[in-house]
């Protein structure tokens, strides 16, 4: 029998297209949904609108004794040490809806998750005000052997952290496997020379290198090191070995948003040698965590003032008028501006900020930027496993672009079944306005896409179990502590003229809890001073 | 035209041997698939038998509708080689290089699927359809490429015969030499081998090596595939835990939370979680009057009592047996554990149906989680746990959850704690120890000899003193009061040494026990 040819081409066709089809709806069918994506952030048109200008004069004016701008860790720190000093006569306007700014955190079925800020290390011995507010938060629970003891369920419990390193998860972040003498070699020199600056007091009597960073020696040859870049120190040092580069990219990037080369060696050397955690009964190196991350001390801090909060005010203006000042504020719900008349007033916001809506009162600054940050929450429905070590709080890959992800249910008492995972990213590796605009530009379903790819690269056998992807831009998330920053542009631009005082991080140079938490507290107290508030100090 | 290379074989032994009796090569190699098939056909089928029985119990059931439908796959795969006009030598090298992948991974296949399907059966089904239906094929393929050359009588007559005698060989081998030398997963793949190397063969026995270089090169790539498993067969045993069990295993299922697995030789009963050996029958008793009676033997009335862990019952058994309880509340985290072990006969047959007592009531949530927000005191506490192998067990054993346990001992109370073998992981024993005391607990640890686990160690813990005398409740098969202090007595090879805290964020306990049972197993 001869068939005739063109019919059996098209039968075959036919035959095969319909076998795709059914493959593929079979496919389709037991293919888990993609994830549902969401692309949220600072509020970009409140920010925007800011840059813009335009509000309606002022057409009510409410007057209170000190006025807080901006509810970051900075701000509230002022409200806070404010409340705590028993001075309740104060505002504090925030621009979102939430306080918090870098600390919010978010909340879906699964977790709380942090949107910025995630964890605070160990206080140092200096760091006396954070430890007051931890123990009021009660984080600090007591003392042994002369040493502050911590609530063991806020300390970071064991797997703290783990690294992807050549297939295999190991636990800690320095690679340990497979390293060449020069790797080893560079890797002790390195902590070697880390250690002797941990311990180094300067001549002034001061730790070389502070938490806050205010509490931090003078000694010139220290300071020096903020004039050079640490890339170019470390090169000066002889390491060349690219484990530790990498290792080193990780530490800077995870910090300060920025590549090594980026940050002066002051900078650089303040991660590794800046932290000496006071704890009886813990590991000094080991940090505080909560699901929401740092918001938990947030939303503590805010929860004793909470009628003096307003949000949802952009603080568009602020003047001097004879000895007191007007900050003149955006209501968005309402669409009027209002006027506050108070006796002192603390900016607590970005300086970028501040310089802008104070013209005139903020020393400006020519030098200060701010890298852009990219966190995602993602929501998966089982734990991420891999071979080697087990699931970490902070999971790491040596060969990601990301800085890999915390998992927010780390500290609970009960194995979950399913988590939400903190996928970190700055957007490092061009200069920072071409990566805000690309952070901004970019779509969901792009980003989307290379959250999931890195995430899967980690961890393949969380395919089809991610059901939530929440995408958070951070456009000037963190003040980039490049050479000059921290002991010569901050210092200059720290200071304005009384009854005006500046709060915020980026005063230090570095975005920390602790720097924000320093300068809230201390233009709190020279605002009570000012006004004759008496009050005891932390400082 | 239709059998073109059945003709050709046949053909060209017609001309060239002198008598039809002797064969060519490539009939011969045809002649000896046959046999080869047939093997390798009824090993795939007690394979399939024996694990569906082995992972499913009930081995009748198993072994006769395995059976049965492996040889209706074979009537619907002879039926269907009507349907093959073309070229049945190459349809018979495809057919059997696709037995030998689907043969020969099945064993393999079939363990590492049964842990993570929902419905074990369809897919042993589906395996055993598709083996039967391609050997099905096979022997009409074979028959009809034979018939150009031969007497028609003597095809039927030799494929038939090498059939039968390679079922024989197959049933003999089995049982014999390749189970208990083997194992199943390499047995699979040792026939998988032997099935693409006699397609193998064929292809480089029949003149048509040109034609067939697809097919060749499929062989080889099969070859190599099941070489590979072969080799790999001791780690996919590894990750197939359920080819590690020594025993049939009567019941397994996967919770939320654990791999729930019980087996059953003659009668002893043996419960694995995680593939962690949790009890077996013939010597459980001497762990759980171990765990109980020194605890609440010393207690002057123990009315309530509390469990953390112990899902199966027996500790509550045991805390039955002292007059006076009035409420046994037990934590444990897994619904389905105590579910099983209020259900099934043979198991609460086991447990003295303690799980129905009017007494005992059973919370399912998370020991930790329930501890530091439970309410109340008990004059006695057991603590039986699953060993700390992770970070979540750990937990746990750490200074934080024993602070959390101790508020809820009355002043008076006591309290036991299973904690590994002092004789195996002697710092991780001696850790729980340090923990316990780091909350201001006095403890006295003791040890009992249970055969299945070892040497095994628990240790009593109270707020006040811990007084000597014991009450042991009568009817007991291992202790006594009298031997009860004995347990007490740690000789130097399970003496006391300094040993770290167990902290939520150092875990020491979990590290000093996976380094201190990975040393003694090697
Ligand atoms: C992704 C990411 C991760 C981080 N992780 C950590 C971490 O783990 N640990 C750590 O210590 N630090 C971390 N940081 C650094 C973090 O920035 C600081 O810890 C701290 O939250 C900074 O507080 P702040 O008050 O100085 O600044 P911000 O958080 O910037 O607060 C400024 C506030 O001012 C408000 N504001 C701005 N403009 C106006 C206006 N015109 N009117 C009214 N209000 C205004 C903002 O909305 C905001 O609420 C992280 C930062 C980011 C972005």
């Amino acid at each position: 029998m001869k068939a005739d040819p063109i019919r059996r081409a098209v039968i075959a066709g036919l035959g095969t297209a319909g076998a795709a089809a059914l493959v593929g709806f079979g496919w389709q069918m037991l293919k888990p949904p993609p994830p549902a994506t969401a692309l949220r952030g600072a509020d970009l048109e409140r920010g925007h609108r800011l840059r813009q200008g335009g509000f309606p004069p002022p057409s009510v004016t409410e007057e209170t004794a000190i006025v807080i701008a901006g509810g970051g860790i900075a701000g509230l720190a002022a409200g806070w040490t404010l409340a705590e000093a028993g001075f309740r006569n104060f505002r504090l306007l925030e621009l979102e809806d939430r306080v918090g700014g870098n600390s919010r955190s978010g909340r879906n079925a699964v977790s709380a998750y942090p949107l910025g800020a995630h964890y605070l290390p160990i206080p140092n011995r200096e760091a006396g005000a954070v430890r007051h507010l931890l123990r009021r938060a009660g984080a600090l629970t007591g003392e042994a052997e002369g040493a502050p003891v911590y609530d063991p369920y806020q300390l970071c419990g064991d797997l703290q952290e783990r690294l992807l390193w050549r297939g295999r998860w190991q636990e800690g972040l320095i690679p340990r496997t497979g390293l060449t003498a020069r790797d080893q070699a560079d890797f002790e020199a390195f902590h070697a020379a880390m250690e002797a600056f941990k311990a180094r007091v300067g001549a002034d009597g001061r730790p070389a290198f502070a938490t806050p960073v205010a509490y931090s020696s003078r000694d010139a040859d220290l300071l020096a090191l903020d004039r050079i870049g640490f890339g170019d120190w470390l090169r000066a040092q002889g390491w060349g070995s690219p484990v530790l580069h990498a290792y080193l990219r990780y530490c800077t990037r995870d910090d300060y948003g920025c590549e090594p080369g980026q940050v002066s060696a002051w900078a650089g050397i303040h991660y590794f040698a800046g932290r000496r955690g006071w704890a009886a009964g813990a590991d000094g190196d080991n940090v505080l965590t909560w699901p929401e991350g740092n918001d938990r001390l947030a939303r503590f801090m805010a929860a004793a003032f909470p009628a003096s909060i307003r949000s949802g005010r952009i603080v568009h203006r602020v003047a001097r008028d004879g000895d007191s000042v007007l900050v003149d504020s955006f209501d968005a719900a309402a669409g009027r501006t209002v006027r506050t008349r108070a006796a002192a007033a603390i900016l607590a916001m970005p300086h970028f900020v501040a310089e802008r809506v104070a013209p005139g009162l903020v020393p400006r600054s020519t030098s200060l930027s701010y890298a852009p940050w990219l966190v995602a929450n993602v929501t998966v429905d089982r734990l991420p496993g891999g071979r080697g070590a087990p699931l970490a709080w902070d999971n790491v890959s040596a060969t990601g672009e990301s800085l890999g992800y915390v998992v927010a249910t780390h500290q609970s008492e009960a194995r979950p079944a399913g988590t939400v995972l903190s996928w970190y990213m700055p957007l490092s590796r061009e200069d920072p306005t071409a990566a805000r605009r690309r952070l901004l530009e970019t779509d969901e379903a792009a980003w989307r896409r290379l959250v999931l790819d890195d995430l899967l690269a980690m961890n393949p056998e969380l395919d089809g179990a991610v059901r939530e992807i929440e995408l958070w831009r951070w456009g000037h998330a963190m003040v980039r502590p490049t050479p000059g920053t921290v002991w010569t542009e901050a210092p200059r631009i720290a200071a304005a003229e009384p009854p005006l005082y500046l709060a915020h991080s980026d005063l230090s140079g570095l975005s920390l809890f602790e720097e924000a938490h320093y300068h809230g507290t201390r233009a709190a107290e020279a605002a009570m001073t000012r006004l004759g508030h008496a009050h005891g100090t932390l400082l | 035209m239709a059998d073109s290379a059945a003709a050709d074989v046949g053909r060209r032994h017609g001309s060239e041997a002198s008598s039809p009796r002797r064969l060519s090569a490539p009939a011969a190699a045809l002649v000896a698939s046959a046999f080869v098939v047939a093997t390798c056909g009824l090993v795939y089928e007690l394979l399939a038998s024996t694990i569906a029985s082995y992972l499913l119990g009930d081995s009748v059931t198993q072994f006769s509708t395995v059976i049965g439908t492996y040889l209706f796959a074979m009537g619907i795969g002879s039926w269907c080689s009507r349907y093959v006009r073309r070229d049945p030598l190459r349809l018979f090298v495809r057919v059997e290089l696709l037995i030998a992948l689907v043969g020969g991974c099945s064993a393999a296949a079939l363990f590492l699927l049964f842990p993570m399907v929902d419905h074990f059966r369809v897919a042993l089904y589906t395996i055993v359809l598709a083996i039967g239906f391609f050997v099905g094929l096979e022997i009409p393929l074979l028959m009809r490429i034979l018939r150009d050359g031969f007497d028609f009588r003597e095809v039927v007559s030799t494929v038939l015969t090498f059939d039968y005698v390679g079922a024989l060989a197959a049933s003999l081998l089995f049982p014999l030499l390749l189970v208990p030398h083997l194992g199943m997963i390499r047995t699979g793949f040792l026939f998988g081998i032997a099935n693409a190397a006699v397609a193998l063969a064929l292809i480089l026995v029949v003149p048509r090596r040109r034609e067939l270089r697809l097919e060749q090169a499929a062989a080889w790539a099969i070859l190599a595939v099941l070489a590979v498993g072969m080799i790999a067969a001791e780690r996919v045993q590894r990750w197939a835990e359920t080819a590690s069990y020594q025993d049939p295993i009567l019941y397994a299922a996967s919770t939320p939370f654990q791999r729930i697995v019980l087996t059953r030789s003659g009668d002893d009963l043996k419960l694995f979680l995680n593939g962690n050996l949790q009890f077996s029958s013939r010597d459980e008793y001497r762990y759980h009057e171990a765990l109980v009676h020194p605890a609440l033997g010393r207690v002057t009335a123990p009315r309530e009592v509390l469990v953390l862990g112990g899902g199966d019952g027996l500790a509550v058994r045991e805390i039955l047996k002292h007059p006076g309880v009035e409420h046994v509340t037990l934590v444990d985290l897994d619904p389905a554990m105590t579910r099983l072990f209020s259900r099934s006969g043979i198991l609460t047959r086991l447990n003295g149906n303690a799980f129905q007592d009017r007494r005992v009531r059973v919370i399912n949530a998370d020991g930790f989680r329930w501890a530091r927000e439970a309410q109340g005191r008990y004059d006695a506490i057991v603590v039986d746990l699953p060993d700390p192998v992770d970070f979540s067990l750990g937990k746990l054993y750490t200074d934080s959850f024993y602070r959390e346990v101790a508020r809820l001992l009355a002043p008076g109370g006591m309290m036991s704690v299973q904690s590994t073998s002092p004789l195996v992981a002697p710092q991780a024993y001696w850790s729980v120890a340090a923990t316990l005391e780091s909350v201001g607990l006095n403890i006295r640890p003791y040890h009992a000899y249970v055969p299945s686990f070892g040497e095994w160690g628990f240790i009593l813990a109270a707020h006040g003193a811990i007084p000597a005398a014991v009450r042991i409740p009568a009817g007991g098969r291992f202790l006594t009061a009298e031997g009860a202090e004995r347990l007490f007595d740690f000789p130097p090879d399970m003496a006391r040494r300094p040993a770290p805290v167990n902290r939520l964020d150092n875990q020491a306990l979990v590290r000093l026990f996976s380094e201190e049972w990975g040393r003694y197993e090697g």
